[in-house]
């Protein structure tokens, strides 16, 4: 393990690769009570489609997620009940881009992390146990259903993407989880866990060289191949339909609009392009923006409304939502706003001051061990050290951001997703 | 760490502060502590998102947004938290630690000082609140009023505690009614926080790296203004005993169906433990290994996802779960039948161990959050209990099966609340 210092930070990073190509990454916490073990697959929910020597394979929608439901089960029983009687929260969720398996604990951090490097290596599914979880499966998907936050979501994605499996829920549907069977399963955890695809990261008051013991122990599966992904073919920068709506009983409508941004180089650049987004965001409608302050006053939206940037395998999108009477009006007064925008002294003022705000925001996110170990497994896929961030936000230009708010939110290529009570908007 | 001091600084104001160098930001809240009741509720909801619009010195959104991202991107955010039937409400707020971001600057001191400003000299006309932000923050509460209905989890557990506390303060909703909401305006709102600002007990609790001697200080100039009178109470009246049990269906367009089951924890309350009840849940329906967790979900595969809640205050449980609509009967057996377990004392030392390490976990977890810290401390204040969650931690250590089977044997169930869109088979 190799120890990378930010001394501005007050921080140490360790870093090390296993021989079978794990990647290692450990940020101890002086002080801290909690011990953090975040172990996760570069494969989520949009990997559905390979190449495995010279042969595209097709895997239903939800199968990355139905893994990860069955990688519990071992020969030994449940691997979530080993964990919890040890003292450990288990936890583990499924992404567009990652499987991540997780838990948090106090003591007897080096028994529950070889358990959790044990069954996550270990694939023993029996078709009986995959056809029980269709059930609870089934129930979380129609848990999703009927959450509105989530249906916004995913409407939003279903108009700005033709092809891009984003456009699919991360756990598929009743339809395509029945397509899944125990061969299935095996099949996908040989292609994805493979160590060099995997990384895992550890936070709290833990000794890096500890950890890096036990992985190579614990981790026997060989180097594998990494496989050639398909996420469809390359779009072009307009969203496939403008609007999307749907009824569903909810208080006042929930919306969301948003703009595709488009995939560059890839690793630092890419990282830059989405710290990019971020800046825009908070530049033009953030809640220090002249544009948040009258929407506000003019009661056309209110604290619920938010704008960012979320990122997937080989895109990103930027957007902006919440609860409001009146979304088109909304998406509308944004970009006119675009449209107009300008950089003067109080932009320059503004584009200064945000930039102090990331740098405290960024802060506040050293201070979670949850935090710090899920960015760097999701930088780490990305191939960029998030320590460095600050570094890439002060390279940012505000010309950078004044070029993205012109073009991702000009009118045409926008997209709109409402979820309002039946009897339609008011 | 886990120590804390704790003072009265002002008449009826309480300073705690907890002294930790391991964070990289400070957390600061003040808590204005009201009981709940049918008429102030929507008032005690919107009284602080009037008051963060704006104060005399920074009158309205857009300068406070821009003193905080000056401030490094601090936030000072309106939160309210339910603790039995008082209602706790003010502002929270987390801010760089000057040592961070070069040492020059003196942010503790400046967020304090905007949360005293905030609190005690907003932007008033002729001594009353702005009419603009009073009616702008009432339509916002009305709206979210109105939203409770968009998580379905959420909204059945409130009716829950609606239906079954018709008669007592613990089924106010904290947020009020639309109806009660629509009638609020600048003169009664003015009204109310002058009686609040000065019969309200005030906590204050700070987290970081600052010593106590320069928090007492920085609050002293911040709340000096503060004026003081007879304090209200906001104690939390308990109901021992109740009938029958009463049964609920309401309908509401949804595809997963949700069942709330509401218990009163009856006569153990007249001594209640906070460790004894904390761990009867656990082993009910709080970990992974739980009884519900294990036979509703693992074994019948009946749903995704099923736990209880302990409201230690009030002595009420409240277990909850998304289910099919036709699993009514099975759902509602099954939960009934694993707490008749308990009852029996049908309680593995395997179980029993994991329940107790879970809890005592997560009670040493929450010194490395100074969000979770600041809720735990605030409880007890109003349980008078002064002991750390480490202390807490090792008393949850010394529980026994006996005192988890006597918890189990003191509960009825009170009332049954089903949520769902089709007729259930009864």
């Amino acid at each position: 393990m190799k120890a990378i210092e930010y001394e501005k930070l007050g921080e140490t990073l360790w870093h090390g690769v296993l021989e079978n190509g794990l990647n290692i990454y450990v940020l101890p916490k002086k002080g801290f009570n909690k011990k953090y073990a975040f172990f996760a697959a570069n494969y989520g929910g949009c990997d559905r489609r390979f190449q495995v020597n010279g042969q595209w394979t097709d895997t239903p929608a939800g199968i990355a997620h139905y893994l990860e439901h069955k990688m519990f089960d071992m020969p030994y029983g449940s691997a979530m009940n080993r964990l919890t009687e040890n003292g450990a929260s288990p936890n583990a969720f499924t992404s567009n881009g990652i499987t991540g398996y997780l838990f948090s604990c106090t003591d007897g951090f080096e028994t529950n992390l070889h358990t959790l490097l044990e069954y996550v290596s270990t694939p023993y599914f029996t078709d009986e146990s995959v056809a029980k979880e269709q059930g609870i499966i089934g129930q979380e998907i129609r848990m999703g259903e009927d959450n509105p936050s989530r249906a916004v979501l995913n409407n939003l994605l279903k108009a700005l993407y033709s092809e891009h499996p984003v456009r699919e829920q991360i756990a598929g549907t009743l339809e395509s989880i029945a397509q899944i069977n125990a061969e299935t399963l095996y099949t996908c955890h040989k292609r994805f866990y493979n160590p060099a695809n995997m990384v895992l990261c550890c936070s709290g008051d833990i000794d890096p060289m500890t950890v890096e013991q036990l992985a190579a122990e614990t981790v026997t599966m060989p180097k594998g191949e990494l496989y050639v992904r398909d996420y469809g073919e390359q779009e072009g920068p307009l969203p496939a339909r403008v609007r999307i709506s749907r009824e569903m009983p909810v208080g006042l409508p929930v919306f969301m609009l948003g703009s595709k941004i488009e995939y560059g180089n890839g690793g630092r650049e890419w990282i830059k392009d989405l710290l990019t987004a971020q800046m825009a965001c908070d530049l033009l409608m953030g809640s220090s923006s002249p544009l948040y302050a009258d929407m506000y006053a003019k009661g056309l939206i209110n604290s619920s409304f938010y704008a960012g940037v979320m990122d997937f395998p080989l895109g990103a999108a930027a957007m902006a939502g919440g609860l409001c009477a009146a979304p088109a009006e909304v998406m509308a007064r944004i970009s006119t706003e675009a449209e107009q925008f300008g950089i003067g002294d109080k932009e320059r003022t503004r584009f200064r001051r945000l930039k102090k705000a990331m740098l405290g925001n960024f802060l506040e996110e050293l201070d979670s061990p949850e935090e710090m170990c899920h960015i760097h497994a999701e930088r780490h896929f990305d191939g960029c050290l998030p320590l460095e961030q600050m570094d890439i936000i002060d390279s940012i230009e505000i010309e950078d951001a004044a070029a993205f708010i012109a073009r991702q939110f000009s009118a045409e290529r926008l997209a709109l997703s409402v979820i309002s009570a039946p009897g339609g908007e008011k | 760490m886990g120590g804390i001091e704790r003072q009265t600084v002002l008449p009826g104001v309480k300073l705690s502060c907890v002294y930790t160098d391991k964070f990289k930001n400070g957390f600061f809240s003040a808590y204005l502590m009201r009981a709940l009741d049918a008429d102030d509720a929507p008032k005690n909801a919107m009284l602080a998102d009037v008051l963060r619009r704006g104060c005399m010195r920074l009158p309205d959104m857009e300068s406070i947004e821009a003193q905080l991202d000056e401030l490094y991107g601090a936030s000072v955010s309106p939160v309210m938290r339910q603790l039995g039937e008082a209602t706790a409400m003010g502002f929270s707020s987390s801010f760089a630690d000057d040592r961070y971001i070069g040492g020059q600057e003196r942010i503790l001191e400046s967020v304090l000082s905007l949360t005293g400003q905030l609190l005690l000299d907003p932007v008033t006309r002729g001594g009353m609140l702005s009419t603009d932000y009073v009616l702008s923050e009432r339509d916002n509460l009305c709206d979210r009023i109105r939203s409770i209905i968009n998580d379905k989890r959420r909204y059945a557990v409130m009716r829950l505690r609606e239906l079954m506390c018709a008669d007592e303060r613990y089924g106010v909703n904290p947020l009020g009614t639309v109806e009660k909401a629509e009638k609020i305006t600048h003169l009664s709102l003015t009204k109310h926080y002058r009686r609040v600002l000065e019969h309200s007990p005030l906590e204050l609790f700070y987290c970081g790296g600052a010593a106590p001697e320069r928090v007492e200080r920085a609050v002293l100039d911040a709340f000096a203004a503060l004026p003081r009178g007879e304090q209200d109470s906001c104690e939390t009246e308990v109901r021992i005993d109740c009938g029958p049990t009463r049964y609920v269906t309401e309908k509401m367009d949804v595809t997963q169906a949700n069942l709330a089951i509401g218990f009163r924890m009856g006569k153990i309350m007249y001594n209640p433990s906070y460790a004894v009840l904390t761990v009867f849940s656990a082993v009910l329906g709080g970990s992974p290994v739980s009884k519900l967790f294990m036979n509703v979900r693992e074994k019948m595969s009946l749903c995704y996802s099923v736990g209880s809640s302990v409201d230690r205050q009030k002595g009420i449980l409240t277990v909850s779960a998304g289910i099919s609509p036709s699993k009514y009967d099975a759902a509602l057996g099954e939960i009934m039948a694993q707490i008749d377990s308990c009852r029996r004392g049908d309680i593995t030392a395997e179980e029993l161990e994991a329940a107790k390490k879970y809890v005592a976990s997560a009670l040493r977890e929450c010194s490395d959050e100074a969000a979770t810290l600041d809720g735990y401390w605030l409880s007890r204040r109003m349980d008078g209990m002064d002991c750390s969650p480490e202390e807490l931690a090792a008393l949850v250590e010394t529980v026994t099966a006996e005192q988890v089977t006597e918890a189990a044997e003191s509960i009825k169930p009170d009332m049954v609340y089903f949520l769902s869109g089709e007729e259930a088979d009864r």
